[in-house]
């Protein structure tokens, strides 16, 4: 492996206004080699792709392909040179055929005298794709099929056979595994194996340290805009890669006060969101004082969950008492019967990315705002300053736009929606999902101290992240194709059995 | 208020003075006497009525296509029942009320049925327009003068300076915009057009808001039919025939955005006002009507590519 690199970044600067991004970031990728690109975020993983890209230019530094000096002004350039990007959001034309979108930019045209028309030749286009699709392997994927009616799994598929069909030399692959069932990830991996092994340089970007340790032959490791190590990825532990993304030990993070289990606020009987779609009835009890969490895998029903029992979701059967209410209710009779819900779905649902943060944040809480049912801004701005400064979100004031803000920031402003309504009963779906290790500590503080002290309330946590679940939560109960296993305590659970009860593995 | 919102309403009041600068630099000082201002005034108070619901509509990040039908529904059923002997109060609440059942069949429609309201008010645009057309005969309906006449016409005796229709218009305005700011049926339109899902998530009852905007966005709109009537004096069926398109100009110029979530009440009025200077200034310049088109055309494009432009700039 001491063949030259396909691409080299050296000394990268990047600066936004008096943030320093980038500052003189390196990294080199050899022909047939998959590196990963590992940091948390704001390590500045994004900002050094976007410049490989040709989204952004660099202050300073150096980039060479092939040897040759390399230099996109736009993202175009890229693409001509062969720098093909995979975004965790893909960017295909749902209603196009999958040839279509392979060909997409490239189509081969018809010469000749009808030239200047433009028709494109659908027969080399079909050809095209097909043979993109079969690199890959993939003859399950048909040509002519609308990309809309794919799975996100065979959609990514279409995506990377676009990049290859276009003659792609680098590929990046940022975060591709997030919308991923588990299945299609072993599958994806063959894949990437497979482009290894046809001599294509790989960027792998992702979070989970065990992706890592199974794709990649290198790593690279981002922190605060700097090199902060690289090594061959067999010959190092996980935790010592762990520890220099963080640049600290990870212990302390989920803190434990003492928490005492009082009546219970919520119980959950024989609810089914659908049995016709193959939801069992799940049936426990949230006490006060305590996180109960429920583990899974992607699409095991989870999320629909605690949707019907917030009410955003038909109820089909079974009883939910909350408190003193029972029965299946509406979002804003939960809210007012003391339960909040926190959205997986941040930027889609959870805020108003519009709308400045006193009204995000005071969204479900507007009475006592002002007389009558009128609101006055300036109240709505103090109670908004109030937990602006409580939780430290990093915010030019009540009245920025949400969007503006950073994700960890952004979510911090979602669970203060919960504190501000001061709910006893918190439903929390995903509340760490991609915010940076700081912001998710001052999470997993706050979830601790909301079920401790002398007035408890009670979380009702659902976490794709095992750690996370096995250092916060009270009792753990597991959610497999559409049934919740029964709620058991964390000490009798560690990260291989949950893992082994979501898969199914133990069935009983 | 904040920076952002000073900057979104001061840029359509720059506008507007700009415009207004312009014709009074063509015209001469005669363009802003008081009488001049009171014709520009009465020449828009139609479209500013119904363009005071159509921003709380598209706030909420809707669109109601069929205020023009509305207008014409509402000035025939005045003139049915001013015709029948009804007291002309009790006509004009008819025609407000009939024009607030059509806005709740928009409602429902949009929120049961969940089709876009696009559709939906584009289907309703020519059912009412045809419904009015039957309830005229398809005809002028002819009506007994009374006060409601006067609603526009100009008070040289009287103390109140403007016709009174326009101190209606300015009341409900001021209504309008402190029922979008300061109240939480105003906070919870904005958080429908900003982002729909969350604000279900927040326990707003999205459905019945909607409802209750289309309904007033309507009402509106057959309270600017009865004073379409007035100027009239006549119930026509064939009046304001695309007139919802200045309406939603208005609203537009005046900073709102067809992706909800932003309006304001003072924008769409000056948005409003804009294309009256603009109407008014060209044919006192003896200007023909095809250039006065164009020039308002290039207005709307502008304002929404000048409000792009800053939006790009934080």
């Amino acid at each position: 492996m001491n063949a030259a690199p396909r691409f080299e970044m050296r000394g990268v600067r990047k600066a936004f206004g008096a943030t320093v991004a980038l500052d003189g970031v390196s990294l080199a990728v050899r022909p047939g080699e998959v590196c990963a690109l590992v940091g948390q975020n704001g390590a500045g993983k994004s900002t050094l792709m976007a410049i490989l890209s040709g989204a952004l230019t660099p202050d300073a530094g150096e980039m060479r392909l092939e040897g040759a000096p390399y230099a996109p002004r736009q993202p175009l350039d890229a693409r001509r040179a062969g720098v093909a990007m995979i975004y965790q959001e893909l960017s295909l034309a749902p209603h196009l055929s999958v040839s279509e979108n392979i060909v997409l930019g490239v189509e081969p045209v018809r010469t000749g005298l009808l030239g200047p028309l433009g028709l494109v030749r659908r027969g080399a286009a079909r050809a095209t794709a097909s043979r993109a699709l079969e690199e890959l392997g993939r003859h399950d994927i048909a040509p002519d099929a609308t990309v809309g009616d794919l799975s996100p799994a065979q959609q990514q598929l279409v995506e990377i056979a676009r990049a290859l069909a276009s003659g792609c030399r680098v590929l990046v692959l940022d975060e591709p595994t997030s919308s991923l069932a588990h299945d299609d990830v072993r599958k994806l991996f063959e894949l990437i194996g497979r482009l290894k092994r046809q001599g294509q340089a790989v960027v792998y970007i992702s979070h989970f340290i065990e992706e890592v340790k199974e794709v990649s032959d290198r790593f690279v490791v981002l922190r605060d805009g700097q090199n902060a190590g690289e090594g061959v990825t067999a010959a190092t532990p996980a935790q010592e890669i762990v520890n220099l993304m963080v640049g600290r030990g990870v212990g302390g993070l989920y803190p434990r006060s003492a928490r005492r289990a009082g009546e219970p606020l919520l119980t959950v009987d024989a609810v089914s969101p659908s049995e016709r779609e193959g939801f069992s009835r799940a049936s426990f009890e949230l006490h006060r004082g305590e996180i109960l969490g429920i583990a899974g895998l992607l699409g095991a029903g989870r999320t629909r969950l605690l949707r019907a029992i917030f009410g955003l979701e038909p109820v089909a059967s079974g009883r939910i008492k909350l408190g003193v209410f029972s029965g299946a209710a509406a979002p804003h009779e939960r809210w007012r019967q003391g339960m909040g819900m926190l959205s997986e779905d941040r930027g889609g649902e959870g805020l108003a990315r519009g709308l400045s943060v006193a009204d995000n944040l005071t969204a479900t809480r507007l009475s006592g705002l002002g007389p009558g049912f009128l609101v006055l801004p300036s109240r709505q701005d103090a109670a908004a300053a109030r937990w602006i400064q409580r939780l430290g979100i990093r915010s030019a004031g009540p009245r920025q736009t949400v969007g503006e803000l950073s994700g960890g920031n952004q979510q911090k402003v979602a669970v203060a929606r919960l504190l501000h309504h001061d709910v006893d009963v918190l439903v929390l779906d995903e509340p760490t999902r991609g915010i940076d290790v700081a912001s998710k500590a001052q999470i997993y503080e706050l979830m601790d101290q909301l079920v401790s002290g002398s007035h408890p309330k009670a979380v009702l946590l659902v976490s794709s992240y095992l750690p996370e679940l096995l250092g916060v939560c009270d009792r753990i109960a597991v959610m497999s194709r559409g049934r919740l296993g029964p709620a058991r305590p964390v000490s009798e659970w560690n990260e291989h059995s949950l893992l082994m009860e979501a898969s199914g593995a133990r069935a009983s | 208020m904040s920076r952002r919102r000073f900057l979104d309403e001061s840029g359509v009041l720059i506008g507007l003075a700009v415009v207004a600068l312009i014709f009074g630099a063509l015209i001469g000082p005669q363009f802003f006497r008081a009488a001049n201002v009171e014709l520009m005034a009465r020449q828009t108070v139609i479209v500013c009525v119904a363009a005071l619901g159509m921003t709380m509509v598209i706030v909420a990040g809707g669109i109601d296509l069929s205020v023009g039908s509305i207008v014409s529904l509402s000035t025939v059923a005045v003139a049915l029942l001013l015709r029948d002997g009804v007291s002309p109060l009790v006509a004009a609440l008819g025609a407000i009320g009939a024009g607030a059942v059509c806005g709740m069949v928009n409602g429902l429609l949009i929120t049961q049925l969940r089709v876009v309201p696009f559709i939906v008010t584009l289907g309703t645009m020519l059912l009412v327009r045809g419904a009015a057309k039957g309830l005229a005969d398809e005809r002028r309906v002819e009506a007994p003068l009374t006060w409601l006449n006067d609603l526009l016409r100009t008070a040289r005796d009287g103390g109140h300076l403007l016709p009174w229709g326009i101190w209606l218009t300015l009341a409900l305005a001021v209504v309008v915009s402190v029922t979008l700011r300061y109240t939480r049926f105003g906070r919870h339109l904005f958080a429908i057009g900003s982002n729909e899902r969350t604000a279900r998530l927040c326990g707003v009852r999205v459905n019945l808001v909607k409802l209750a905007v289309y309904t007033s966005s309507a009402a509106l709109a057959a309270l600017a039919g009865v004073m379409e009537y007035s100027k009239l004096s006549v119930g026509d069926p064939t009046v304001a025939v695309g007139l919802e398109l200045d309406v939603i100009a208005a609203v537009i110029i005046g900073g709102g955005s067809l992706l909800g979530g932003r309006g304001s009440v003072v924008g769409t009025m000056a948005g409003a006002a804009i294309m009256a200077v603009i109407q008014i200034g060209c044919s006192q310049q003896g200007l023909p009507n095809w250039v006065q088109q164009i020039v308002t055309g290039t207005i709307i494009v502008a304002a929404v590519a000048l409000d792009r432009w800053r939006a790009g700039r934080p």
